[in-house]
């Protein structure tokens, strides 16, 4: 089982480009269709929940999965499968590249790169916004993002006493009857 | 000693507070990797993301992973991985039961619909912080030329955006690198 885990999760990090969400399909293959492991209906479940909380997701996934199948070595066994590859394949890339640190050619690397980590960035942020007008429509999108602005870039607050700030206030906020069914 | 527990902080706090998976929390760690404790420049943090992109796998992960080496060795990758994957992941094992019976609650559903335009907001931060940075170094014609040249490659033709970052690279070391 724990081999079987491993394999698992490891092509899903081997084969998943554009990060951890670009991957769920990869592991909705391995754990729906290939190991049986969870119906589909479980593991929209087991992804649904995984979103209503913070963090990257595949990691959560693999983790989760893990531990369901293989016990805590499970749990292990999964994140280790899915990030251990490619983080020793990231940290061994930029050993190579530091030792040619001082090169012209290698300042041009980040100059025709940022131009494209722009660019995925933007359509990143355009995702996001996209997402948010589906659950609160523009006028309060645009009202989310001023203010937002406002705060982090302005005012110059850290991120994350905002992020618990609204935290905060999607837990406290008092649910209307019809809305409330728990 | 301290180090690590920098480590710790600059990688827990966007694992914990990112919604939308790890690239959701891109701009978290750079907020704590490059304002905070200015380990390295928007530059720099431009290029781990783009090779991290060119690789497979998630993208926290890998960035955690290296700017944990960077900073503190193979310890202080294992630290940041710990802290960018553990506390979210525990989060889940334990809350599993209590988020099921949850589920069809407001409340919960809410926290994403609530802090996803924040996330929205850094990720355009982050966005414009690149933008400033890409102009200073390659110049407006350069930028303008890679940003619409990629633009199209990844979103109307689908080219794999590996592809599409090892093309900027190239690029980048036979015009850019001065």
């Amino acid at each position: 089982m724990q081999w079987r885990i491993f394999l698992a999760f490891f092509r899903v990090g081997m084969l998943g480009y554009g990060g951890g969400p670009a991957s769920i399909p990869l592991v909705h293959k391995e754990v729906v269709e290939h190991y049986k492991w969870m119906t589909d209906e479980e593991f929209g479940d087991v992804l649904a929940l995984g979103n209503t909380l913070p963090g990257p997701i595949v990691t959560k996934l693999a983790g989760y999965i893990g531990y369901k199948k293989g016990g805590a070595l499970g749990a292990v066994n999964g994140v280790i499968a899915i990030v251990g590859p490619t983080a020793v394949l990231m940290i061994a890339l930029f050993a190579v590249l530091a030792n040619f640190q001082d090169a012209a050619w290698v300042n041009g690397i980040t100059n025709g790169v940022l131009p494209v980590v722009t660019v995925m960035m933007g359509v990143l942020t355009w995702s996001f916004i996209q997402k948010s007008t589906k659950d609160l429509g523009w006028v309060r999108v645009l009202f989310f993002i001023i203010f937002g602005l406002l705060i982090i870039s302005v005012l110059n607050v850290h991120p994350a006493i905002v992020i618990v700030l609204l935290i905060a206030a999607a837990l406290l906020r008092n649910d209307k009857k019809k809305e409330g069914s728990a | 000693m301290i180090v690590y527990w920098n480590i710790f902080i600059a990688f827990f706090l966007p694992g914990i507070l990112g919604y939308g998976g790890g690239p959701a929390s891109i701009p978290l760690i750079q907020h704590e990797v490059v304002e905070r404790y200015e380990w390295m420049s928007v530059g720099e943090f431009s290029e781990v993301l783009a090779i991290g992109n060119a690789l497979p796998g998630p993208i926290a992960t890998k960035m955690a992973a290296y700017i944990g080496y960077e900073t503190g060795g193979v310890f202080g990758a294992a630290v940041a991985l710990f802290a960018t994957i553990a506390p979210s992941l525990i989060l889940m094992l334990l809350l599993m039961g209590l988020l099921y019976a949850y589920r069809q609650s407001p409340k919960v559903k809410r926290l994403t619909t609530y802090v996803r335009p924040i996330i929205a907001v850094l990720l355009g931060i982050l966005t414009f912080q690149f933008l400033e940075s890409a102009l200073e170094g390659a110049g407006a014609v350069q930028t303008i030329i890679l940003l619409v040249g990629s633009y199209l490659l990844m979103e109307k033709w689908k080219v794999h955006p590996a592809f599409v970052i090892i093309l900027s690279i190239v690029y980048g070391i036979l015009f850019l690198g001065s």
